[in-house]
């Protein structure tokens, strides 16, 4: 029964994660970002990460998507998502060309098996990856100071070719 | 026969196709700093999967900790990047934005 939640679960990721590429407004693409997040989620639950699973959603779905909308009230209506500059079919071939050695390459690992440590996450974070804690706390100081720079108001200057224009029109 | 493991593993390698099929049509930054975020959930699911499979799956769950923290961290960043570009150049458009030509 298991593999059936797996795959129901992930195409709609994958479904969604299309959606997200070909959606016209960027807001219905947060959304579905915000869908992906939840599936994802979901998933690491039922592989047992239930600490990890919690952080994804509560970060993933929660603070990013709040962070985009807000980005997107801020930047304005013309956020509409231009023609690609690479075309479309030269696109669609390199990215599944990737996919397809990906496979090729870690197919026959999924096979190999090794002795099982069984260890929790606290144990492993807080006395093993010490190091990843610490840098985790100064990315989170400068994650704050990037909020303030998304906060911050300063005035708004006109644009470079709009100047240009003035000085040459005066 | 198909399991759980290499389903997910198609999973994971379909949803990291997608994204970098969006990283190469993408030219609105903001739509960049999603489609980033698509990836690293993929990347996500990878560890977490190595992790289970290699043995030592708290080892893979603390890296995937650090992975959401350091992404969270980087959309934060570049979102403040987008307003300001915004804000100074007038437009999202990266093939626009000409300021760093040489």
């Amino acid at each position: 029964m298991e593999p059936i939640f797996y795959a129901a679960l992930l195409i709609v990721a994958i479904f969604c994660a299309y959606r997200a590429m070909v959606a016209k407004r960027i807001l219905s693409a947060t959304l579905y970002l915000a869908s992906i997040s939840a599936c994802v989620s979901a998933v690491l639950y039922l592989l047992g990460a239930q600490e990890v699973a919690v952080i994804e959603l509560s970060v993933g779905a929660g603070l990013v998507t709040v962070l985009l909308v807000y980005a997107l009230s801020v930047v304005g209506e013309d956020a509409l998502d231009p023609s690609s500059v690479v075309a479309k079919p030269l696109a669609y071939i390199i990215s599944a060309g990737v996919a397809i050695v990906l496979v090729w390459l870690l197919y026959p690992m999924s096979g190999k098996g090794s002795s099982f440590i069984v260890s929790k996450l606290a144990t492993i974070l807080w006395e093993q990856r010490v190091l990843d804690v610490w840098i985790q706390i100064v990315l989170i100081f400068s994650g704050v100071l990037g909020i303030l720079g998304l906060l911050s108001e300063t005035p708004q200057t006109k644009p470079d070719h709009v100047q240009g224009s003035s000085r040459n029109g005066s | 026969m198909i399991t759980s493991l290499n389903i997910i593993l198609i999973g994971v390698v379909s949803l990291l196709g997608v994204g970098l099929y969006g990283l190469l049509i993408t030219r609105n930054l903001i739509k960049m700093v999603m489609v980033l975020q698509i990836l690293v959930k993929s990347a996500i699911l990878a560890l977490v999967l190595a992790g289970n499979v290699g043995g030592n799956p708290g080892l893979g769950q603390a890296t995937a900790v650090t992975v959401i923290v350091v992404d969270t961290i980087v959309a934060v960043v570049a979102l403040a990047l987008v307003v300001q570009v915004r804000r100074r150049i007038g437009t999202l458009d990266v093939s626009q934005i000409t300021t760093l030509k040489g």
